[in-house]
């Protein structure tokens, strides 16, 4: 069953959309979200809305740290986080709000672990960005495929039967076989606002069978969620984050 | 983890006799209820888990070997993990590897060219897929039945769309000794040419019954081969011809942009053996002397890197085999002029490309016996000097072309087969303007656009081109 696997999705209803027409038009049964709907973006109840749709038909879907913020308050985020949460906080039900609250910091299925951050404290939102903070994930739990986000950057860390961590460069498009010799770590890049210089929408699809992952780019219109963005008054940082990716 | 037995059930498969063991792996014959094919199962030899060779080369062929396909590599039926027993199951090629036939000594010469011949065919599909082999020895080539080589042991092989693992991992220089390529020797793992330089030692080994470089036990020893030329294969077989000596040495050049750039390239020059162009390396008679092999060693010893290779995928763009189907009736005289343009445009781009210029003289269904007599010969000559002629304008060295006079009753088919023959990456031929005739017999273009496996281009004349629209 081809899995495809969402993160940081940042209330982007553009990017949401076009990257979930596109896993349907792969054949993905499947669907993971990892975390962060809202937060950044315009379109926090339409995103909410859509998650809760695929939750209720079998999507995993984790808890993000803007989640998590929409019950527990925004300290210690950036300013302009913290601005377009304070935003979304009101703009959000009831339902939508109870939805967030309830969500799993991390889900196990299949000996392949699902978190929004490094496992290693799931609730204290931990970058994976390097070898080393890849070993701690890799340290705190026995999963064989652990997939995370919060980076917005897409990586992929192996640990050998030593336990020795190796990041490897990733292609887009290219299936990746995660040789069953090695454990795995997948940062999977960001839907809604993409951070490593490519506008367009990422994530990842998973074949089990196969053991191939391959993550994948969407091209959608972020102009127009970059005028909405502006539109909403939200800090033009955002907007202008949307248009080149970084 | 457990050892493979006789007699081991996994995963379904039961271990029957062990048929080879090696240094890092064993071979048993498996069975399978739902498989009716002949299979085997690879089992690695892991001493403990600190075995880091054992243990990349394995996963590197758990990682490429499922990628493959096509009749030049096992079919993989099955994977094992570490954490039980680590296997690869894969069918079965019946009559072993050519190191038994290697083991007898030098090969009759129609042998030598048509076994490299398919090996390099092998290779080609190989780099085709984007991977270079980088183990090719004569344990790891076995032939079909029906005669297609069989490449296995993809341990030290590189994809171009994979990380590679063993680079990760080692600092040593990983391969057989005796075939492995000066760059291999200086921890380049990326190019397709060191494929070459390896399948010219196992030629060199055919033709002499030796490898070129000895069977050299220590690193030391193999680096020799960046300075000292091995001794010509004619020097010990005088029968060998110089164009053969000519495809081997250059296939052993020490610098990757000496040797051939591409296995299709050498392939076409085996099928070819009239036309290869003579250089030096096919008349020499005797190694250099010390003079020449000690400012080499001077120039050598210290080398760090040789050629700078692209990926397999460019490498390959780069030197492709392009055949042009040049008409030389008076009615295609007019495509004659268009036709060189476009070459010429082709070679701006990649330069490499080896052009195969081809006539097609049609003959007549029932009386192909006509061409065989005077007749037919002075029209096939007069054919290769009309070639020559046209290719004369494009001012190329002649080891970049080749001539062939094809003959068949329907020329579009004898292009087609023509292409899949030499391995032709691109045709490239003239269409006639539109005509009703040819609306209803069909043309060659139409059919050679529709059927060949190659990339085509049908250059037309702009004038016949809006004749065509008007009638069309």
């Amino acid at each position: 069953m081809l899995l495809a696997i969402l993160t940081d999705i940042h209330g982007n209803r553009e990017a949401l959309a076009a990257v979930l027409a596109d896993q349907a038009a792969r054949g993905c049964e499947g669907i993971v979200i990892l975390g962060d709907i809202v937060g950044y973006g315009p379109d926090p109840e339409w995103c909410c809305d859509r998650v809760m749709e695929l939750a209720s038909t079998g999507a995993v879907v984790v808890k993000g740290n803007h989640d998590d913020a929409m019950a527990i308050g925004s300290g210690g985020m950036t300013d302009n986080a913290r601005k377009a949460l304070d935003w979304t906080r009101p703009r959000l039900s009831a339902e939508q709000s109870a939805f967030l609250a309830g969500l799993p910091l991390w889900v196990e299925r299949g000996g392949v672990l699902y978190v929004h951050a490094s496992a290693e404290a799931p609730d204290e939102w931990v970058y994976v960005t390097n070898e080393a903070t890849a070993a701690g994930c890799f340290q705190a739990n026995r999963a064989r495929i652990t997939f995370c986000g919060h980076v917005h950057v897409p990586p992929l860390y192996s640990a050998d039967l030593r336990g020795q961590v190796a990041a490897s460069r990733v292609k887009f498009g290219l299936p990746f076989p995660l040789i069953r010799s090695r454990r795995w770590l997948a940062v999977v890049g960001s839907v809604g606002q993409p951070r490593d210089r490519t506008p367009a929408a990422s994530y990842a699809t998973y074949d089990p069978a196969q053991g191939d992952l391959t993550f994948r780019r969407v091209a959608y219109d972020c102009g127009t969620v970059a005028t909405k963005v502006r539109a909403a008054g939200l800090p033009e940082a955002l907007a202008l984050r949307l248009l080149s990716g970084d | 983890m457990q050892k493979p037995r006789t007699g081991l059930e996994i995963d379904g498969f039961t271990l029957g006799e062990m048929l080879h063991v090696g240094g890092f792996a064993s071979i048993w014959a498996v069975t399978h209820a739902l498989y009716r094919t002949p299979m085997v199962m690879k089992v690695p030899t892991i001493q403990d888990s600190d075995d880091g060779p054992t243990i990349v080369g394995f996963e590197v062929e758990q990682m490429i070997m499922p990628r493959l396909t096509g009749p030049h590599v096992p079919r993989i039926i099955a994977q094992g993990d570490f954490d039980r027993m680590a296997y690869i199951v894969q069918e079965l090629i019946p009559g072993g590897s050519l190191q038994q036939r290697f083991d007898k000594g030098p090969w009759p010469l129609p042998d030598v060219v048509e076994v490299s011949a398919r090996i390099a065919e092998a290779v080609h599909a190989l780099h085709l897929q984007h991977v270079v082999h980088l183990d090719l020895k004569p344990a790891n080539i076995l032939q079909r039945p029906t005669g297609e080589v069989v490449l296995i042991d993809f341990g030290l092989a590189r994809h171009d769309d994979l990380p590679d693992l063993l680079e990760e991992e080692f600092a040593i220089p990983m391969g057989s000794y005796p075939y492995i390529a000066p760059e291999q020797i200086l921890r380049q793992r990326d190019d397709l040419r060191s494929d070459i330089f390896s399948l010219g030692a196992l030629m060199y080994e055919m033709v002499t019954g030796q490898p070129p470089f000895g069977m050299p036990q220590k690193l030391r020893q193999v680096r020799r081969r960046l300075w000292r030329d091995p001794v010509p294969p004619r020097a010990f077989r005088p029968e060998v011809p110089e164009g053969l000596q000519e495809v081997i040495l250059r296939a052993l050049e020490v610098d990757p942009e000496r040797r051939y750039q591409s296995v299709a390239q050498l392939r076409f020059d085996l099928q070819h053996p009239a036309q290869v162009t003579l250089t030096g390396r096919g008349r020499k008679a005797a190694p250099d002397g010390w003079g020449t092999v000690f400012v080499r060693w001077r120039k050598m010893r210290r080398v760090t890197a040789l050629g700078r290779a692209d990926l397999v995928v460019a490498q390959l763009g780069k030197a492709s085999i392009l055949l042009v189907a040049v008409d030389l009736t008076p009615e295609g005289e007019a495509l004659a002029a268009p036709l060189l343009i476009w070459v010429h445009r082709m070679l701006t781009l990649e330069p490499d490309t080896r052009i195969a210029c081809t006539n097609v003289i049609r003959t007549t269904r029932l009386g192909i016996e006509n061409m065989r007599d005077a007749l037919g010969d002075n029209l096939h000559v007069a054919r290769l000097v009309g070639l020559k002629a046209w290719a004369s304008a494009l001012d190329l060295p002649e080891a970049q072309l080749t001539f062939t006079v094809l003959e068949g009753p329907e020329p579009a088919q004898a292009i087609i087969d023509h292409a899949a023959q030499i391995g032709a990456d691109h045709i490239l031929m003239g269409a006639r303007g539109h005509s009703t005739v040819r609306r209803y017999l069909g043309s060659v273009s139409s059919k050679v656009v529709a059927e060949a496996a190659a990339s085509v281009t049908v250059i037309r004349l702009p004038g016949g081109m809006a004749a065509g629209q008007a009638v069309g």
